[in-house]
């Protein structure tokens, strides 16, 4: 039965219903319970925004609180998942990726590879990304196109709770390393969920809304600024169809192509900065693959190319919003030889 | 570094296990001196670290090691692969990128790894493996296998973060690991008396709240108690330990490297500090074992190389077909 919960429940109920299923289900990162150690009471903070709160006491010993040591934590999680664990990491920020990149670029993602497919690496790194929180240019990154490039990843960004859910399930039953993206102004957002597990399937794009005259791909939180941008266009005459791909690696492209060659029209939303970004990677794909059913330039919606401003009238400039991403449909549907 | 053997050590061993070491080391010889004659003929693709010299470390220490164990490995890992029970007719194989190597000719020697084995894979990438045994410890200690998990790493990883932090963890997590500073003077060519800013590397155990321990690496009696103590310790849920081995390499950190930046050194340790002359000696003056049983692996050991050689050169290389496999399980 699905009822209304948050973004965090959502994330929350789909490890604990893991962890309940599945013994081999660990959790671990920096203050994942917190406390430990401390003279107060354990499982103090469940992670820095309360995403694994009440794990700690519900699942003894499978709960793992690290000191603040990203390379070695990371790096503990591939080790087990190659031992038979499903461990799921939280790498508190993406921004801190550069701390520990090389165990799972240079490791976990290439095991399976150059070991000649004897490999099996079954560990998720849940990771908060994006900004709006005002947290400045080393908290607030999109930083999935640079996962996106590796192969041997698999690549998750979830634009609601429904989503968080099914696919975080989705990323801990998977045999292969998952970096699964959790945009932080999502975690207090609300949406219907189902009670009971369930999964949604990698590679299988969402539309979240149906039109004919333009197609929007929207990236993670931008789904909801794409939807928005949608309504208003709708009011002008204008039908866009919205779709998620949900997963950047593996990509639907089938779906997003399928969509295009209907529309003629393709808008790409993407709050990662422009270069060498999904923009960039859907816009090739459908310039290379449906140039012929194009009847406009592509527009790419992104964040500039600048590092995360702090103050908070520039980080509203930085990211894109639904005003930006009518300005680009309203500019392709009307546009002319 | 003492060159004085432990008293009793090498009566624990019984004759067969005795034979069983030096095998190991001797295959591992072999394999080595082998390789760098075959490099040389410029038939071997790639980069080639050897292990020559270094033998008594990873049979000291592997032949404590059964399958509930791991080992993480470095971009000198032949002679970790041979000592965890690696097929080094798979692995020549691998060297020379066939398809029938232990990774089909997809990681070629720094990534040798056969995970049925535990055996965690050579690592390309230096203090790579440290944070994976963590894991692979933890692994053993959450299933309660009574495993344990085995970082070999050089002088050079000793000052990565990687390796600073494992050693953190496996103390914070009270892990069944080991971890072991193969310190054989050089990181490429850098001496690591200029680049180990401690006097030891195992010094260093202090900051992490563990036991560290330094060893002649020439010599396996000694390698053999050191990790005996280390592992029984660990499987008993006592935690890590850092043991430092003390040696040379015998060739350069490549296949390649003119080694301008060494005195005469390797010289020297192949007639006086030899880890296979000096097992033989100590194990034939107690009389445990004979020259001929020794002899007679040697024989043993070269056939098997040369076969191992002669199949690989034969071997078919992997096709385009194989481009693009096994990059994911599903995907």
């Amino acid at each position: 039965m699905a009822r209304t919960i948050s973004y965090r429940e959502a994330i929350n109920e789909a490890l604990a219903q893991e962890m309940e299923r599945d013994e081999s289900v660990i959790v671990m990162g920096e203050d994942n319970a917190g406390g430990m150690g401390s003279p107060g009471e354990m499982d103090a903070w469940g992670g820095v925004l309360g995403v694994t709160k009440g794990l700690y006491h519900k699942f003894p010993g499978r709960v793992l609180d690290t000191p603040i040591s990203e390379s070695a934590f990371i790096g503990a999680a591939i080790g087990a998942a190659t031992r038979g664990m499903r461990p799921v990491a939280e790498l508190m920020f993406i921004d801190f990726m550069g701390v520990c990149f090389d165990q799972i670029y240079n490791q976990a993602a290439k095991f399976r590879y150059m070991f000649g497919g004897k490999a099996v690496t079954p560990v998720v790194v849940r990771t908060m990304y994006g900004a709006g929180l005002r947290a400045a240019a080393q908290h607030s990154q999109a930083l999935y196109p640079i996962f996106t490039h590796i192969p041997g990843l698999k690549v998750v960004v979830p634009s609601s709770p429904y989503e968080a859910k099914g696919l975080l399930i989705q990323s801990i039953r998977d045999d292969d390393p998952v970096i699964f993206c959790e945009h932080k102004m999502l975690y207090d957002t609300t949406g219907e969920v189902p009670e009971e597990s369930y999964t949604i399937p990698f590679g299988e794009a969402n539309v979240a809304r149906e039109g004919g005259d333009v197609t929007i791909v929207a990236i993670g939180r931008m789904v909801s600024v794409a939807l928005e941008a949608a309504d208003e266009l709708a009011s002008s005459g204008v039908e866009a169809e919205v779709i998620d791909p949900r997963t950047t690696s593996p990509l639907d492209t089938d779906t997003i192509l399928e969509s295009v060659e209907n529309t003629g029209r393709l808008v790409v939303v993407d709050e990662a900065t422009p270069r060498c970004n999904m923009a960039t990677d859907i816009s090739a794909t459908v310039a290379q693959e449906a140039f012929g059913s194009l009847r406009a330039p592509i527009q790419m919606v992104t964040a500039p190319h600048t590092p995360v401003p702090f103050a908070d009238s520039l980080e509203d400039f930085y990211m894109p919003d639904a005003q930006k991403v009518v300005n680009a449909a309203k500019a392709i549907v009307g546009w002319k030889r | 570094m003492t060159d004085t053997l432990p008293s009793d050590t090498a009566y624990e061993l019984n004759p067969d296990a005795l034979l069983a070491a030096y095998r190991t080391m001797r295959t591992i010889r072999e394999f080595e001196e082998r390789v760098h004659e075959e490099f040389a003929t410029g038939e071997i693709p790639g980069f080639v670290h050897l292990y020559a010299g270094e033998e008594a470390s990873a049979a000291g220490v592997c032949v404590h090691l059964d399958d509930r164990d791991v080992l993480a490995s470095t971009h000198r890992g032949h002679g970790h692969c041979i000592a965890k029970g690696v097929d080094p007719k798979e692995m020549m194989a691998e060297i020379y990128g066939r398809v029938t190597g232990s990774c089909h000719g997809k990681g070629g020697s720094m990534h040798i790894a056969d995970l049925s084995k535990g055996m965690l894979g050579a690592n390309g990438i230096v203090g790579g493996g440290p944070p994976l045994i963590c894991g692979a410890a933890l692994a053993a200690k959450l299933q309660g296998t009574g495993g344990v998990g085995v970082a070999f790493f050089g002088d050079g990883a000793s000052n990565q973060g990687t390796t600073l932090e494992a050693l953190n963890l496996a103390s914070v997590w009270n892990l069944p690991a080991i971890f072991v500073a193969e310190n054989n003077g050089y990181a490429e060519s850098t001496s690591s008396t200029w680049s180990v800013a401690a006097d030891n590397i195992a010094d260093r155990a202090a900051g992490f709240g563990m036991p560290g321990v330094i060893v002649d690496g020439f010599d396996f009696f000694a390698v053999y108690e050191a990790a005996a103590e280390a592992i029984d310790r660990a499987r008993k849920g006592g935690g890590p330990t850092l043991i430092e081995v003390k040696f040379t390499r015998y060739f350069g950190h490549f296949e390649g490297d003119q080694q301008a930046y060494r005195a005469d050194e390797v010289a020297r340790a192949r007639e006086t500090l030899d880890c296979l002359k000096r097992f033989r000696g100590r194990v034939t003056e107690t009389g445990q074992l004979a020259d001929h049983q020794l002899n007679e692996i040697d024989n043993e050991v070269d056939r098997l190389i040369d076969d191992a050689v002669t199949e690989a050169k034969a071997a078919p290389k992997p096709t385009e077909a194989d481009l693009t496999t096994d990059v994911y399980i599903t995907y």
